[in-house]
């Protein structure tokens, strides 16, 4: 590096600029661990006098962007300075998404840990006042309602994909490739809304079911279930379609016997990941399904309790004492989050363990 | 064998059928159980003032919650997604985007729960300050809540849960900028910085303001985590601080529609109705705008 500045002579200007120019110095690679750490020392010293710990991490961000860009501006230039500034800002903002979620995990875990015992998970509410009490009825309700959901939204979700990959052509399939993804975007209450007004035309007004829960959920499900499957069809590749068809298997037998069997695990997370994204939903559920204290195990027939509305209810209108209805209500949270997480984990299990050796 | 094929291809030729019928289903079943509650006369529609003036109030809390979640979302997203792409170690890209879509996966009552619990309260000092420096701005009139139920903190609460939509897709986008483009610029001698500048961005950008749509269109329906959150006075007003809050159209359906009975359950339909219709154009005008890029980038390479 050294070497060429000494054969350059100093009366040569121009060969001194550019010289300068193209071997403009760099930080060394420790410059942003010690600017960190220092800028973390001066952030901990403030938080010791008495700032409040938020304002005290947003600190250390300033005074870390503002001494890396001090730093570098006087050793490398603007340009690199400024890159070093936006670095920095990206960074945090991926750590600042982070804080939600494990405040939110901490949150729930800690508040939803104490009532996580056996009665919790055996009794009903039925006649319960103050302490005590479970979600059996709830987790019931929860379970039924998903199960008829999945019932109804993975047949018509995968033949509406196989019709999409397999035999679309023209306007009708772009338009229902289109509705489909303006469909995702369907408010939660409204799919709510939408099977009330379905039921309450036919049983009249003030109708609540169990089954009418399962359809507002299948109304949120098929677009995501559409969407995931046809995905995986499209992952299929066309010569093992093309060499069914050489051995004269029908168009029918091969989707069902070769198409389907193929994308199977792929078309398996994707349910999985529906599942988790429609079990915890509680807003049209609060207006179809209502809650209930005892268990109701038909879907035909009144109202049922479901986890969600259950965990909204014990806190919004806990009654007195409201402590040990709150804390229900945050160990029916728990027990939510750790139902989506677990499916979540499954979904990419399956993925991960039945995926296809070759990926296209 | 001929006969399989045709009926194969009949079912599901129908359930895509079907699914147009769901979502024309979904506007007429509204549309029918609205109805009384815009012929009605205005003294017997909860309010006593007719259909208009309830909705009004709930639609414009609707849209000041959802366009604030999005002012706040929308950069931290793309800057996550920016993260997770072009800076973040290859190994952990993967790792990391996972991490963000469990945001997405926390159901909308523990957003709820959570907001009451730790949210709020957190940011009464916070309130406080906003009243006393900045007191001046409308924004902050005052005077500040005591419990931090407030319409900042429930766009606070709506842009963590909006966060995670919107930085899958425009993360989808800058994965798919052409590596050429990214080394030319490299190889021009640009930093890392304004190599995004010249290709990444100008390349995702109908993504992001796809993304945006997106996760406008999910902060305006959703539901529960505003109904808990919010503390609600009706009315409009945009100070963000107070205790008095215009609601939103879905937060007042949540609440309301249980104990709701005759008349009162149509005019809820019909604020459900105007909420479907706006979530509707939001979200076509989204999908437009992507589809878009999708077609332009194909052709581009």
């Amino acid at each position: 590096m050294n070497s060429p500045r000494t054969s350059v002579q100093p009366s040569d200007l121009s060969a001194v600029l550019s010289e300068r120019l193209f071997t403009q110095g760099s930080l060394p690679r420790y410059a942003p661990g010690v600017t960190l750490a220092a800028a973390i020392v001066v952030g901990g010293v403030l938080h010791l006098s008495g700032v409040a710990s938020g304002l005290a991490a947003v600190a250390v961000v300033v005074l870390y962007a503002v001494a890396i860009y001090g730093w570098s501006l006087a050793v490398e230039g603007a340009r690199k300075a400024k890159n070093r500034v936006v670095t920095t800002v990206v960074t945090a903002a991926f750590l600042l998404a982070l804080l939600p979620l494990i405040s939110v995990v901490i949150t729930v875990v800690g508040n939803g840990v104490g009532r996580l015992d056996v009665e919790f998970f055996t009794y009903s509410m039925h006649g319960v006042v103050g302490e005590g009490g479970g979600v059996y009825h709830a987790i019931m309700g929860t379970l039924l309602i998903t199960a008829l959901a999945t019932v109804i939204s993975v047949p018509v979700g995968m033949l509406c994909a196989i019709y999409l990959v397999e035999y679309a052509k023209g306007k009708l399939g772009r338009a229902i490739t289109f509705f489909v993804d303006v469909m995702t975007g369907i408010p939660s209450i409204v799919a709510g809304l939408f099977a009330y007004a379905l039921f309450a035309l036919i049983f009249g007004p003030g109708v609540r079911m169990g089954v009418m829960g399962a359809v507002a959920l299948s109304v949120l499900m098929i677009p995501i279930v559409v969407r995931s499957t046809e995905e995986m069809l499209r992952l299929v590749p066309a010569e093992l379609r093309e060499a069914a068809y050489a051995l004269a298997v029908p168009k029918w037998r091969t989707i069902v016997k070769v198409v389907l069997p193929t994308a199977g695990a792929g078309i398996a997370t994707g349910v999985t990941l529906a599942i988790a994204r429609v079990v915890g939903e509680t807003a049209p559920l609060l207006v179809t399904v209502g809650i209930t204290t005892g268990v109701n195990m038909n879907p035909f027939d009144d109202r049922m309790a479901t986890l969600p509305v259950f965990a909204y209810r014990q806190f919004m209108s806990p009654g007195l004492p409201p402590e040990p209805a709150i804390d229900r209500a945050w160990t029916a949270a728990l027990l939510l989050v750790a139902v989506v997480m677990l499916l979540n984990l499954v979904a990419r299990l399956i993925s991960r363990l039945f995926a296809p050796k070759a990926r296209a | 064998m001929r006969t399989g094929d045709q009926i194969f291809a009949g079912l599901s030729t129908g359930s895509g059928v079907l699914i147009l019928a769901i979502l024309a289903g979904v506007a007429a079943f509204l549309v029918v159980e609205a109805w009384p509650a815009v012929v009605a006369p205005a003294d017997e529609v909860p309010g006593g003032a007719g259909v208009t003036v309830y909705i009004w109030p709930l639609l414009f809390g609707t849209l000041l919650s959802a366009a604030l979640a999005l002012l706040i979302a929308a950069p931290l997203a793309v800057a996550i997604a920016l993260f997770i792409t072009h800076y973040a170690p290859r190994r952990l890209a993967h790792g990391l985007g996972y991490v963000v879509d469990l945001l997405a996966a926390v159901p909308s009552i523990v957003y709820g729960l959570w907001g009451i619990a730790v949210l709020a309260p957190a940011t009464v000092d916070a309130g406080a300050w906003l009243y006393e420096n900045l007191g001046w701005i409308p924004l902050f009139a005052g005077p500040p809540s005591s419990t931090g139920r407030t319409m900042l903190v429930a766009a606070l609460v709506l842009a963590v849960m909006v966060l995670p939509i919107i930085t899958a897709v425009v993360r989808e986008a800058f994965l798919q900028t052409p590596r050429l483009y990214e080394e030319a610029a490299l190889a021009l001698g640009a930093t890392h910085w304004e190599m995004i500048k010249m290709t990444v961005l100008p390349f995702g950008r109908s993504a992001i303001i796809g993304a945006s749509m997106l996760g406008l269109g999910r902060a305006l329906g959703e539901t529960m985590a505003v109904a808990m959150v919010l503390s609600v006075s009706g009315g409009v007003s945009i100070n963000l601080i107070s205790r008095s809050n215009p609601s939103t159209i879905a937060a007042t359906i949540a609440l309301d529609f249980p104990e709701s009975t005759g008349i009162a359950v149509n005019t809820l339909i019909a604020a459900g109705l105007v909420l479907f219709a706006v979530t509707f154009v939001v979200n076509m005008l989204a999908r437009v705008v992507i589809n878009r890029r999708r077609d332009f980038s194909g052709a581009d390479r």
